[in-house]
């Protein structure tokens, strides 16, 4: 890392002294920049190891009972078979790593430790030492959820969001041993780690930006990840309660979620007393506002790139923040739909029906600014730019499914189909982790001064683009016609024997965009060594972080930013260049203005 | 950047609208489409859904067809033309605002009837069944010769539900262990089976035939085989069923004494 002449009038505080350690420069860091690339690379494994269970998830579906190719060797399969209680550990593995390894901690882990003290002009972040540990929290949570893999049992087998009373009696489930407490375990590092992060941004964000960078003055990958850090904040307590609830019921013999009396497997279910719905309620309480943590930071680093490669200021600025806010207003009291089934009163399913109708709106009206903002523009087709059209595209499929879902007497039918798989798979899979891959290729040349290979960018672009369609849309017809998800086997109904070949075409896509991944860590590992330079600002964007060298050194920033204007000010009239740097004063006489003034 | 690269993205982008519609369109074809529905309230289900669906297609077409139509017109490599500077525009906010809250309210409205029908308008009569989800299996319970569930005349069955067509019929539904759900597709019928709980659920079959029971609540390992069937038949064929199974039960055991099962207790 390059260091740099710390300027005079550079503010003092949250500068640690320059250490010289590998381990205090790569490893127990406290500089935001390390933290976030620790994160990125960290997430990134954890994503690879959850695509591969995806894969065995597939391979089940589209051909059960055949020979699992190498994960058949890898773990002791009866004959190379996969067993129905492996079968439900990968889904529910899958579906934990994905959720809470990897697209939360790469959202806000990775690319919000990178991008917030970059893009608000700070230094650093308000708590570097709770950044740290934010990072190393989520250790715990790696062994506790890598190695349940390996205790007698397996991991957790209970889904992840871990309904009692199959999660909470050990006689119900073959994981039941120590798979689902490390699983529980796991799931609390996890929300120590994301708490710790999240009191960090909103204090950073609130208290550390540079002169005259207002609030309506911050890009709106800043406004989602404050608006984040906040539901975090807010939801996480009532999820860790609630584990620490079933933690309880599991090893201390309490009954917060197992009624009176019921037998599991011809063994009575301890005292009994509680109620599983009340699971559900304290864990869709976060979970579902986590679903909104899961793409509100997309969408904020989607506008960012969207606007920088249509060469165009954002369509509806104030209305985009007011539509975030709106969502994750909103996003608390939309939890019962995902228990419109569940037996809660179907009275109450009126009203979460009708707050859940209401949450579609501030979507759409950002879907509509969005192509506001590509209107008129001069598009400029980067791998960058191609994935984030192609999260704006495929958000609409994501969110127009939403409705179906909504309306519960529709619900009733397609509730834990397919329908929904595709739905979740549109929002996050083809919608956020598009919108993270567009965000890797834009910031790599901040993140490490070199740019990644556009031309195969853009092959990797257009085969997970094609493959994920493949996999994924086929999803919506499954669920029209019931297919049930979480199934090692549904063809020996006859509701759904004939649907074996379609699942097996899912099942290629579904390779075929794995194997498109490689192109990407080639790219990737490649570009970190022998990547073009890139300069300081390779995009010709207006961000802050782009005045800062690539990659910037402990510290940021040659000196102080000052910021006077707003963030998306690209083909200003009247001026020569397309895009004035937020740093670019009105005129040479408030420049000396300003300097005068620090 | 070449002409012929935006051509090949916006086009790319012009896919998803055609080839998802021709998804939809081609699906019912091959039998991937929404099961033959035999239940009364299942057409106002059914139409809900239809009615979801022609309008966020719309919505679907109309927007992603402006998405590669922006992506064809506005290519840089069209020419040195200066970006639109513009901000945003108020009117068209409060359009897009209005009339997609407008017609979001409108379908939560209109279908709280529907809802209201399978869910909360309780017919009174007492249970044609209970039906006592199991890891992994329907247990079935039907109120024997004096037509009360939980005397020792009980008639018990596994898997093999059977109920009479054209009338309504209602289920107790309960679960002795974990959450399971009970799913007649053909019916249009979902409720979770909670521990604990027990849970009406009710509907009227319009037609006899024999279907698939699936439990749609992740179970356990044998979640995935917890298949049942239900047979729909007219009211005298259900009597003879039920007099036939009766005897059959009497033949193979001794008069079962009044279940001491606690989850089955009422």
């Amino acid at each position: 890392m390059s260091t740099i002449v710390a300027p005079s009038h550079a503010p003092a505080a949250a500068h640690q002294p320059h250490a010289a350690g590998f381990l205090s420069t790569y490893v127990f860091s406290k500089d935001h920049k390390v933290i976030g690339l620790q994160f990125l690379f960290s997430t990134l494994l954890w994503f690879l190891i959850g695509g591969l269970l995806a894969l065995a998830v597939r391979w089940q579906i589209a051909w059960p009972w055949s020979d699992v190719p190498v994960v058949g060797k890898l773990f002791p399969l009866e004959g190379g078979q996969m067993p129905p209680e492996f079968y439900t550990m990968l889904f529910t593995m899958h579906a934990t790593v994905m959720i809470f390894l990897v697209i939360i901690p790469i959202l806000a882990g990775a690319f919000g430790n990178f991008l917030i003290p970059l893009m608000i002009g700070a230094d650093d972040m308000a708590f570097p030492t709770l950044n740290m540990l934010s990072y190393w929290f989520m250790w715990p949570a790696f062994i506790c959820f890598g190695a349940s893999f390996f205790v007698e049992g397996g991991a957790a087998a209970g889904g992840w969001t871990a309904y009692p009373t199959l999660s909470t009696n050990p006689a119900a489930a073959v994981s039941g041993g120590w798979g689902q407490t490390l699983w529980l375990l796991g799931l609390t590092f996890v929300g120590v780690s994301s708490m710790l992060g999240s009191v960090n941004y909103m204090t950073t964000i609130i208290l550390m930006r540079a002169p005259g960078m207002t609030m309506f003055r911050l890009p709106m990958t800043i406004w989602a990840m404050f608006i984040t850090a906040i539901l975090q904040a807010f939801a996480l307590p009532v999820l860790t309660a609630a584990g620490f609830m079933q933690l309880a019921d599991r090893v201390l013999g309490t009954g917060f979620f197992s009624p009176e009396g019921s037998i599991i497997n011809n063994t009575m279910n301890g005292v009994g007393g509680g109620q599983p719905l009340l699971w559900q309620h304290l864990f869709w309480f976060y979970s579902h506002p986590a679903v909104y943590i899961m793409i509100l930071p997309a969408m904020g680093m989607v506008s960012d790139i969207l606007t920088c490669f249509a060469r165009k200021p954002l369509f509806g600025y104030r209305p985009m923040v007011y539509s975030i806010a709106g969502i994750a207003g909103l996003g608390f009291i939309v939890w019962g739909h995902h228990m419109f089934m569940s037996g809660m009163n179907p009275a109450l399913g009126i009203t979460f029906m009708v707050a859940t109708m209401m949450i579609a709106l501030p979507s759409a009206v950002k879907t509509f600014n969005w192509l506001g903002t590509v209107w008129g523009g001069r598009v400029q087709f980067t791998t960058a730019m191609l994935f984030a059209l192609s999260f704006v595209s495929m958000f609409i499929i994501g969110g127009l499914s939403g409705i179906f879902m909504a309306a519960t007497p529709v619900d009733i039918f397609i509730h834990d189909t397919y329908f929904i798989v595709a739905h979740f798979h549109y929002v996050l899979f083809a919608g956020t982790a598009m919108g993270v891959f567009g965000a890797i290729y834009f910031w790599f040349p901040k993140m490490f001064g070199r740019t990644m290979n556009e031309s195969w960018g853009k092959v990797h672009f257009f085969l997970t683009f094609l493959f994920m369609n493949g996999t994924f849309f086929p999803m919506h017809i499954l669920g029209a016609v019931g297919f049930p998800r979480r199934y090692a086997d549904a063809y020996h109904y006859e509701t759904f024997h004939h649907l074996q070949p379609l699942n097996a075409f899912m099942t290629w896509c579904a390779i075929g965009m794995v194997a498109t991944q490689a192109i990407f860590a080639v790219n990737f590992f490649w570009s970190l060594f022998f990547g073009p330079k890139a300069g300081r600002n390779p995009w010709n964007a207006n961000g802050l972080e782009w005045t800062a060298p690539s990659p910037p050194g402990h510290g940021n920033f040659d000196y102080q930013p000052v910021v006077y204007r707003g963030p998306y000010e690209y083909s200003v009239p009247g001026v020569e260049k397309d895009h004035l740097m937020q740093t670019d004063p009105p005129n040479a006489a408030a420049a000396a203005a300003a300097l005068a003034a620090h | 950047m070449s002409r012929l690269a935006g051509i090949f993205w916006a086009l790319l982008f012009l896919a998803v609208p055609i080839l998802g519609v021709a998804t939809f369109a081609v699906a019912p074809g091959y039998g991937i489409w929404l099961p033959k529905d035999v239940s009364v309230h299942g057409a106002s289900i059914d139409s809900l859904f239809y009615f979801i669906l022609v309008l966020t297609g719309v919505v679907f077409v109309v927007t992603e067809g402006l998405l590669f139509w922006f992506l064809w017109k506005y290519d840089v490599a069209r020419g040195e033309r200066r970006a639109t500077y513009i901000q945003g525009s108020h009117t068209l906010e409060v359009v897009w605002t209005i009339i997609p809250a407008a017609t979001l309210l409108f379908i939560a409205i209109y279908q709280m009837n529907a809802w209201a029908d399978v869910k909360m308008r309780r017919p009174r009569m007492s249970p044609t069944v209970e039906v006592i989800a199991r890891q992994f299996e329907w247990r079935l319970r039907y109120p024997g010769r004096d037509g009360q569930l939980g005397t020792s005349d009980d008639l018990h069955l596994v898997n093999d539900l059977h109920l009479p067509t054209d009338e309504e019929v209602l289920v107790q539904l309960k679960s002795m262990d974990v959450l399971h759900s009970f799913f007649l597709p053909h019916v249009r019928i979902k409720q979770d089976a909670v521990p604990g709980m027990k849970i009406p659920v009710w509907f009227k079959a319009t037609e006899a035939g024999e279907f698939d029971i699936v439990c749609a609540e992740l179970c356990g390992w044998g979640h995935y085989k917890m298949k049942g069937r239900v047979t729909y038949e007219p009211r005298a064929a259900f009597d003879a069923w039920l007099e036939r199974k009766y005897a059959e039960q009497e033949a193979t055991q001794p008069q079962p004494e009044p279940t001491a099962d606690i989850a089955t207790n009422d």
